[in-house]
């Protein structure tokens, strides 16, 4: 096992941060934590890269205790926290040199490993990083996170904020890494990301709601999910409200996301009663649940 | 005015919710307001001072108690010799000497004048002066009573002498002071604010996971402000010497050594300040106000602390300011080596292995 | 005259020294529309809010927000415009109440207004808990909730949402974005900026910015169309993919 914790609880000012976390994750797996912000996600980063100790509980990281043996797990894994935290008045060069030197390595020397990632941010290697834009940042972040070949690589909410191109180039890298053999655990907001992961747990206010593929996830969600779409959405969803046989419905992008209360939809009467309500231009079709449909179930209990 | 009132309150509530606001706006002032009324005192209070009594007839005595029993002054010892003079200057503890020429009982008698050697540490001209016009004024009232119906009778002539500094130049002893003063501030400032700084932009956060250790991360802070504190006691002596013509009796290295020691002092203490303070800004406060204003007033660069009611006095002694000025004044002003600052040396060494001590067992290891 | 235009911008230009952080936009929003304002970080999504809601001035261009002169007219563009941001929302360190008292008075409502409109909060967002709490204690979800309620107070024509739901649970999203429906259904004008592009597709219509200019604009539909696309999310990657990075 790369990383496992076992019955992990932190209480930060007497607010619950994280309760009772168990799970494990494979050698050379891309993990993911899906949550929204106070989910603990965060938490759960600190106690794994040794920064805070759980109150209850045992985690292991690459063989070893993050209690005991904190010292050489600092020296093993790669970090990058959730802002950006590296020198700004530092340029792109003086920062990679800088975590070179302390983890006693060279640039040059696992220069494969980040090279494609530092290719792209090599035209401004002379800029200050605090003049980089989000994007950038985030690479050289993850280029000082890589620098010693870690085995063990922690992203916390790496693609917060960044406009979707950046997110998805990012993704794209962290693919690539996971090929040449690194475990990594990436935490994330948004959903859609986890689909790109090997495994992904659900997280929510300090509990994790469930942890399998990402694929798994989908099909275990028990209703059938119809996309509904007509003229107006929001009065489309208002008169959905008003349906007697309504479970949930949600918007989700241009459609909404109806699922309903019987174990069959009959489509037919469905449409008869959004006409009657006078919508117009209705389209109802069977799809796949989202992670996200998921989430907002399981959130719900 | 309803907005500007809605506005006002709102600083209201921020305010009174913020207990660091709170203590700034009331605990402060009336802690300075205290320690001010308390320090500044221009009055000289149970001075030390010293005799040397060449003649030890009834006539000393009598002159002699007349000054022991005044409250200004308090008797540190008796001398033997003039040769001695010299020595109880370095040590520091006695602010004048009274030297009685041999005969003196009987000069007054038959020669109708005996003189009084008056020896002021003048390193501190305002105590100086006050203690001669003390003197003088006890010197005359004895010759009124010895003279009360005649005119032209025996006299007691004084003859003063400033010691370290004959013309009383203030700058002799606001220079040590300020160079004391900024070497502090200025090294144990930039050091809590270089770590804090770490802290608050989340930089701490990566460098904690990484194999850097602890005194590492410490030491390479401190060793770029060591440097720079240096230059910067270089350039102050070099303005006092051509600028102020400060005189540098004693020993360069001496003074240079004592210098880096107190420099390291100051930088452990802001290490020590760092490991308390969370953002830039609390550092800051915390060098400013808890630092440079006790230092101002406790270190007895302006006003004595033999002035001081006794509380603050004691106080005085946990100022690592306090002990450097008594060494860098007793370099630059009386020559004095290091048989006569042994003691403040160690004192300051012990402070500095204190502070370090105590930021290495609160350094955080990790994030809480 | 001004028909319904809220916002009108024509070529609107700002330059950093040689650096142009926007390069001649221009659109229009209709009023009761949600608009979305979407771009890349540093494609100068940010400068150009800054423009319209009056406290940045444009290099050169034109533009008015709710019939106002974003050059000579900012302190009365500033009175009938609501803002919310995902970095600043409210007062962590005052209550509820306070916190809605507070932004009440700074627009000039009475007390009697004030205090219908927080009745009104109250039983709208079901705050009869919380009303008296500190903010800095909620959960994010309310805190945003708030802040945008907060942001409608004094009846705004049109309120600019900078990223308003940066890191908040998908539940709580979508409540956010009822809200959002429920203020356009009343006729308010919505200006918002988002990362998410399922969020996009909830406005009437949308610009995507690239590099200082504005590459597409119009109706989420329109825009799939025209680039072949299943969703916003791929229209946004075809227009990005296309640009020089100016970083």
């Amino acid at each position: 096992m790369s990383i496992s914790l076992h019955q992990i609880s932190k209480t930060y000012k007497g607010i619950s941060a994280v309760q009772d976390i168990s799970f494990e994750v494979k050698p050379g797996e891309l993990f993911g934590i899906i949550g929204p912000d106070g989910a603990g996600k965060t938490t759960l980063f600190r106690i794994l890269t040794t920064l805070l100790l759980a109150d209850t509980g045992t985690a292991v990281v690459a063989g070893m205790d993050v209690v005991e043996d904190y010292i050489e797990i600092r020296k093993s894994v790669g970090y990058m926290p959730g802002r950006f935290s590296l020198y700004q008045d530092l340029t792109v060069e003086e920062n990679l040199q800088f975590f070179a030197t302390i983890f006693g390595t060279t640039l040059e020397r696992n220069y494969e490993l980040i090279k494609e990632i530092y290719e792209q941010i090599e035209p401004f290697k002379t800029r200050r990083a605090g003049k980089l834009s989000g994007g950038m940042k985030q690479k050289l972040a993850l280029c000082c996170a890589l620098i010693h070949k870690p085995k063990v690589l922690f992203l916390d909410e790496p693609t917060t904020g960044v406009d979707p191109v950046s997110r998805k180039e990012f993704w794209d890298m962290l693919k690539r890494l996971q090929a040449k053999g690194i475990t990594i655990l990436v935490s994330t907001p948004y959903m859609d990301e986890a689909a790109l992961c090997d495994r992904v747990a659900l997280m929510q206010n300090g509990h994790i709601m469930e942890i399998d593929s990402p694929k798994k996830i989908v099909e275990k969600y028990p209703k059938a999910v119809y996309e509904i779409g007509a003229g107006e959405r929001h009065k489309l969803i208002q008169v959905l409200r008003e349906f007697p046989y309504l479970y949930s419905v949600y918007p989700f992008g241009e459609y909404v996301h109806y699922t309903d209360s019987r174990s069959d939809l009959d489509i037919p009467e469905l449409e008869e009663y959004l006409k009657a309500n006078g919508l117009t231009g209705i389209y109802i079709g069977l799809t796949e649940p989202t992670i996200e449909d998921v989430f907002m179930e399981m959130a719900k209990e | 005015m309803k907005r500007f009132i809605g506005f006002v309150r709102k600083e209201f509530y921020h305010i009174y919710r913020d207990k660091r606001s709170l203590f700034i706006l009331f605990g402060m002032p009336i802690a300075q307001i205290l320690l001010f009324g308390f320090a500044i005192a221009n009055e000289i209070n149970k001075v030390e001072i010293a005799f040397l009594d060449q003649a030890k007839d009834a006539t000393t005595i009598e002159i002699i108690n007349k000054m022991a029993s005044s409250k200004y002054f308090s008797i540190n010892r008796y001398l033997a010799a003039e040769s001695e003079v010299e020595g109880v200057f370095k040590e520091g503890k006695v602010k004048a000497v009274i030297n009685f020429e041999k005969d003196f009982g009987e000069k007054l008698v038959k020669r109708g004048k005996a003189t009084i050697q008056l020896v002021a540490d003048a390193t501190d001209p305002n105590t100086a002066n006050s203690i001669t016009n003390y003197i003088l004024s006890i010197v005359q009232q004895y010759n009124q009573s010895i003279n009360l119906h005649q005119v032209g009778g025996p006299q007691v002539l004084t003859q003063t002498h400033m010691a370290f500094n004959p013309e009383l130049k203030s700058v002799f002893m606001f220079v040590p002071g300020v160079m004391t003063i900024i070497l502090m501030l200025v090294s144990a400032m930039m050091t809590s604010i270089s770590i804090a700084k770490e802290k608050e932009l989340g930089t701490m956060e990566i460098l904690l996971v990484s194999p850097l250790k602890p005194f590492q991360v410490i030491l390479g802070k401190v060793v770029p402000y060591i440097l720079l504190s240096i230059i910067n006691a270089i350039i102050i002596v070099l303005l006092s010497i051509f600028i102020f013509k400060m005189p540098v009796q004693g020993s360069l290295i001496l003074l240079g050594t004592e210098s880096v020691l107190f420099i390291l002092t100051s930088l452990s203490l802001g290490i020590l300040i760092s490991t308390i303070a969370k953002t830039q800004q609390t550092a800051m406060m915390i060098s400013l106000m808890g630092l440079m204003l006790p230092v101002i007033l406790l270190s007895g660069f302006i006003f004595p602390i033999g002035s001081m009611p006794l509380p603050l006095q004691i106080i005085s002694n946990i100022i690592p300011a306090k002990w450097f000025i008594l060494i860098i004044k007793g370099i630059m002003l009386k020559g004095v080596g290091m048989a006569f600052i042994w003691k403040e040396t160690l004192i300051l060494i012990g402070m500095t292995l204190f502070f370090i001590g105590i930021s290495t067992y609160k350094y955080k290891i990790r994030l809480e | 005259m001004k028909d319904n235009k809220v916002i009108a911008v024509k070529n609107l230009t700002k330059k950093f020294g040689d650096f142009l952080a926007v390069d001649a936009i221009s659109f229009e929003v209709k009023a009761g529309e949600i608009f979305g304002f979407l771009g890349a970080n540093g494609a100068g999504k940010t400068t150009a809010m800054k423009m319209l809601i009056g406290i940045s001035k444009p290099s050169s261009g034109e533009a008015t927000v709710a019939g106002f002169d974003v050059y000579a007219q900012t302190e009365l563009i500033k009175k009938n415009i609501g803002y919310m941001s995902q970095k600043f929302a409210l007062y962590d360190d005052l209550t509820v109440r306070e916190n809605i008292t507070f932004f009440g008075g700074i627009y000039g409502l009475s007390r009697a207004t004030i205090k219908e409109k927080v009745k009104v909060l109250v039983a709208e967002l079901k705050l009869e808990n919380i009303i008296d709490q500190l903010v800095g204690a909620l959960p994010l979800g309310w805190k945003q909730k708030l802040s945008f309620s907060v942001s409608l107070l004094h009846d705004p024509k049109i309120v600019f949402l900078d990223e308003p739901t940066g890191g908040v649970d998908p539940i709580t999203r979508r409540q956010f974005w009822e809200m959002i429906y429920h203020a356009a259904d009343k006729g308010t004008t919505l200006f918002v900026t988002t990362h998410y592009m399922d969020e996009a597709e909830y406005c009437d219509k949308v610009s995507i910015m690239v590099n200082g200019k504005i590459e597409a604009m119009g109706p989420p539909k329109l825009l799939k169309e025209r680039y072949g696309a299943s969703n916003l999310n791929e229209v946004f990657l075809k227009l990005a993919r296309g640009s020089k990075p100016n970083e």
